[in-house]
C-alpha cells in the first residue's frame, strides 16, 4: 500500500470512487448495455434458440409490418395506453383534490385508496377474473341479475375483453397516483390560494389558474409513469386469458405478450428481438412526446 | 382597490374555509367526505370479496353475501396441505430480501459516489446508469435467458436475482438524497482518519435512512410481485415464486374459484399485513420517491 500514501487527497479519492464504482459499472455493462446490445444485435437475425444464429438483415422487421397479428397487438398496446392513462389520472386526481381537503379520518381513507396498490397483479387477475364470470358464478353479473340486468360477457368478447383487463390495472394503480398527487397538491404554496381567497375568485378559476398549472411537474411525472406501466402491461392479461392467452381473438394481447409468446412458445428469438426494438422505441417517443407536450403548455 | 371589491372578499372570508384543511360540517364537506368514504369502501371491496371467499364452502361463493353463514378454513387446509405454497412463500422472500440488501447497498454506494467525489468519467457514468431507465425490461429477457442457459442458471436463485441486483432508479434516488448531506461532515470525519468507505457507512448513510427505507420498501415489492421474468428463469415448481405459483396453481384448479381465491389471498395478506404495519412509511416512501425520482 505504499504507492497509495504517495498520492494527494485528490488522487485517492479517485482511487475510492473507481474502487466503489468497479462493481456497479461491471453490472450495468454486462447486465444492462451488453444485453440492450445483444437485442439489437439479434432482432437482423434467425434464431431458434437451439441452432446457430444466421444473419438475415431487415427480414425480422418487414415480417413484422406484414404481420397482422403485431399491428392487432400494436393497437392494443396503444389503446391500453390511451384509455388508462387518461382514465386513471383523471379518476386519481379528482380524489386526490377532495381528499386533500378532508381531515376527519384522512389516514384511513387515504389507506383504503391505496391498499390495491400493495397487491401483486397476478392474484388480483384471478380475483378480477372470477368477478367476470358469467351467472351463476361471477360476482359482477350476479349483482347485475340481483337487480334485474342483463349479462354483461366482459372477458369472452372481443369488444369488452380489453377494458376488462385493464379495470384492474387501473384499480390497483390509483392509490399510487392519488398520493403522488396530493403530494403535489400539498408543495404549492398557501399563500397562493390565500391571494385567490382574498380576490373572491371562485373554486374553478382556482383549479384552472393555481392548482393545474403548478401541479404540471407531478402530471408529467404521473403521465409518463403511467405510460410507461401501461404501454408494458403483461401480468394482468397473461393471467385472465390463460386458456387463450392475447384472446379471445387478439383482443387483449399487448406487445410485451406477443413477445413472451414469439420468443419462449415459438422460439423464434430473432422475431422477438425485432419486437422488442419496437417497444422500446415506442416507450423512447412517447416518453419524450409527453415531456415535449407538457413543457409547450405552460 | 376599489370598496366594493373590498367587501366581497371580506364576505368571502366570512364564509369560511374554502381552502383551507380545517373540519366544518357544512353539507358540502359531508357530502365530500362521505362520496370519498364510500369510494374507499368500493376501492377496498375486491380484497374483502377476497379474503370472503377464502373462507367460503363451495356452494357459497356464489352468493353475494360477505360474512359467510358456515365460515370454514377447509380451503386454507387444502391449499397449504402439500406444501407447495410455503415453498413459494419463502422462493419469493428469499429472493426480495436479497435483492433488496444488493440494491440498497450497491444502489446507495453508486449515489454517494457520483455525488460526493470529483473524478473524470462521473458525469459519464451518471448518465449511462441513468439511460439504462429507458430500456424496458422486456428488451433484455432474451439475452438474460440465453446468458442463464449459458451458466446454468435456470432454475436457480441467482437466476431469477441477478438482473435485479441493482437499480438505476435506486441510485438516482439515492444521489438525489446524498446531496442533502453537508460535505463539510463528510470532510471532518476525513480528519478523523476514518476511510472513505467508513464515511460513506458510517457517516453519510445514517443521515439518508428515510431514502434507504423508501427504496427498500419499492425494491422489495417490487420483486415480492415480479412476474415475467421469474415465470421465464424458472420450469421447476421448486423454485417458482409466490406469482408463478399462483398462475400454475390457479390454472390446475380452473373452476374451484374458492382454492383460487384462497391462493390469491395467500399472496395477497402478507404484504396486506406489511401495509398496514408500516404504513406511515410506505406512504412516506412513496412521497418522497415520486417528488425526487
Amino acid at each position: 500500500m505504499n504507492w497509495y500514501r504517495k498520492l494527494s487527497i485528490k488522487q485517492k479519492q479517485v482511487v475510492w470512487a473507481w474502487t466503489f464504482l468497479a462493481l456497479p459499472v461491471l453490472f450495468y455493462v454486462v447486465i444492462r448495455f451488453y444485453p440492450t446490445f445483444g437485442s439489437v444485435l439479434l432482432s437482423f437475425q434467425d434464431w431458434n434458440l437451439l441452432g446457430s444464429k444466421t444473419w438475415i438483415g431487415l427480414e425480422n422487421y418487414e415480417k413484422l409490418v406484414a404481420d397482422p397479428v403485431f399491428w392487432k397487438v400494436f393497437n392494443n398496446t396503444f389503446i391500453y395506453l390511451l384509455l388508462g392513462t387518461p382514465v386513471s389520472l383523471l379518476i386519481s386526481f379528482i380524489i386526490a383534490y377532495h381528499l386533500d381537503k378532508v381531515s376527519f379520518l384522512h389516514a384511513t381513507i387515504r389507506a383504503m385508496y391505496f391498499i390495491p396498490f400493495m397487491t401483486s397483479a397476478v392474484a388480483m387477475a384471478w380475483l378480477w377474473r372470477w368477478f367476470y364470470q358469467p351467472v351463476p358464478v361471477g360476482l359482477f353479473n350476479n349483482f347485475l341479475a340481483s337487480i334485474g340486468i342483463s349479462q354483461l360477457p366482459f372477458l369472452k368478447s372481443t369488444f369488452s375483453a380489453l377494458p376488462s383487463v385493464l379495470a384492474p390495472a387501473i384499480w390497483a394503480g390509483l392509490g399510487f397516483q392519488i398520493i403522488i398527487f396530493m403530494a403535489g397538491l400539498r408543495a404549492i404554496p398557501q399563500s397562493y390560494y390565500e391571494a385567490a381567497q382574498i380576490d373572491g375568485v371562485g373554486p374553478w378559476t382556482v383549479l384552472r389558474e393555481i392548482t393545474i398549472p403548478l401541479l404540471k411537474p407531478t402530471l408529467v411525472f404521473l403521465v409518463v409513469f403511467s405510460s410507461i406501466g401501461f404501454l408494458r402491461i403483461f401480468d394482468q392479461v397473461f393471467n385472465m386469458t390463460t386458456n387463450d392467452p392475447g384472446g379471445p381473438l387478439n383482443s387483449t394481447k399487448p406487445l410485451v405478450l406477443m413477445i413472451y409468446d414469439t420468443a419462449f412458445n415459438a422460439f423464434d428469438m430473432g422475431y422477438a428481438a425485432a419486437q422488442t426494438v419496437v417497444l422500446f422505441t415506442i416507450l423512447l417517443l412517447v416518453s419524450l412526446l409527453q415531456l415535449y407536450v407538457m413543457r409547450e403548455r405552460t | 382597490m376599489s370598496r366594493t371589491k373590498f367587501k366581497a372578499s371580506q364576505a368571502s372570508l366570512g364564509r369560511g374555509s374554502t381552502y383551507a384543511y380545517k373540519n366544518s360540517l357544512k353539507p358540502a364537506s359531508v357530502i365530500r367526505w362521505t362520496l370519498l368514504f364510500m369510494g374507499g369502501i368500493l376501492m377496498i371491496m375486491p380484497i374483502i370479496y377476497l379474503l370472503s371467499t377464502s373462507f367460503k364452502w363451495p356452494h357459497e361463493i356464489y352468493n353475494l353475501q360477505i360474512i359467510p353463514d358456515e365460515p370454514t378454513l377447509d380451503n386454507y387446509v387444502y391449499v397449504l396441505e402439500d406444501g407447495r405454497f410455503f415453498t413459494w412463500f419463502g422462493n419469493s422472500a428469499i429472493v426480495a430480501i436479497c435483492t433488496t440488501i444488493s440494491s440498497v447497498i450497491f444502489d446507495s454506494l453508486v449515489g454517494y459516489t457520483l455525488c460526493k467525489f470529483e473524478f473524470k468519467g462521473k458525469t459519464f457514468v451518471f448518465i449511462a446508469i441513468l439511460s439504462t431507465l429507458m430500456i424496458p425490461t422486456e428488451m433484455l429477457i432474451i439475452p438474460w435467458y440465453t446468458m442463464a442457459v449459458d451458466f446454468g442458471w435456470i432454475n436457480s436463485y441467482w437466476g431469477i436475482m441477478f438482473p435485479g441486483m441493482m437499480t438505476a432508479f435506486g441510485t438516482f434516488l439515492m444521489k438525489q438524497f446524498f446531496e442533502s448531506v453537508p460535505d463539510e461532515f463528510l470532510e471532518a470525519a476525513r480528519i478523523d482518519g476514518l476511510n472513505e468507505f467508513q464515511i460513506w457507512w458510517s457517516v453519510a448513510m445514517p443521515l439518508v435512512t428515510p431514502a434507504l427505507s423508501a427504496l427498500a420498501i419499492f425494491v422489495f415489492l417490487g420483486n415480492w410481485t415480479a412476474f415475467i421474468w421469474p415465470l421465464i428463469v424458472t420450469n421447476d415448481p421448486v423454485l417458482y415464486t409466490l406469482p408463478v405459483g399462483l398462475t400454475t396453481f390457479s390454472v390446475e384448479q380452473s373452476v374451484e374459484w374458492e382454492l383460487i381465491m384462497t391462493g390469491a389471498a395467500l399472496a395477497t395478506i402478507p404484504t396486506l399485513v406489511v401495509f398496514l404495519v408500516f404504513q406511515r412509511y410506505i406512504i412516506r416512501g412513496v412521497v418522497m420517491t415520486g417528488l425526487k425520482g
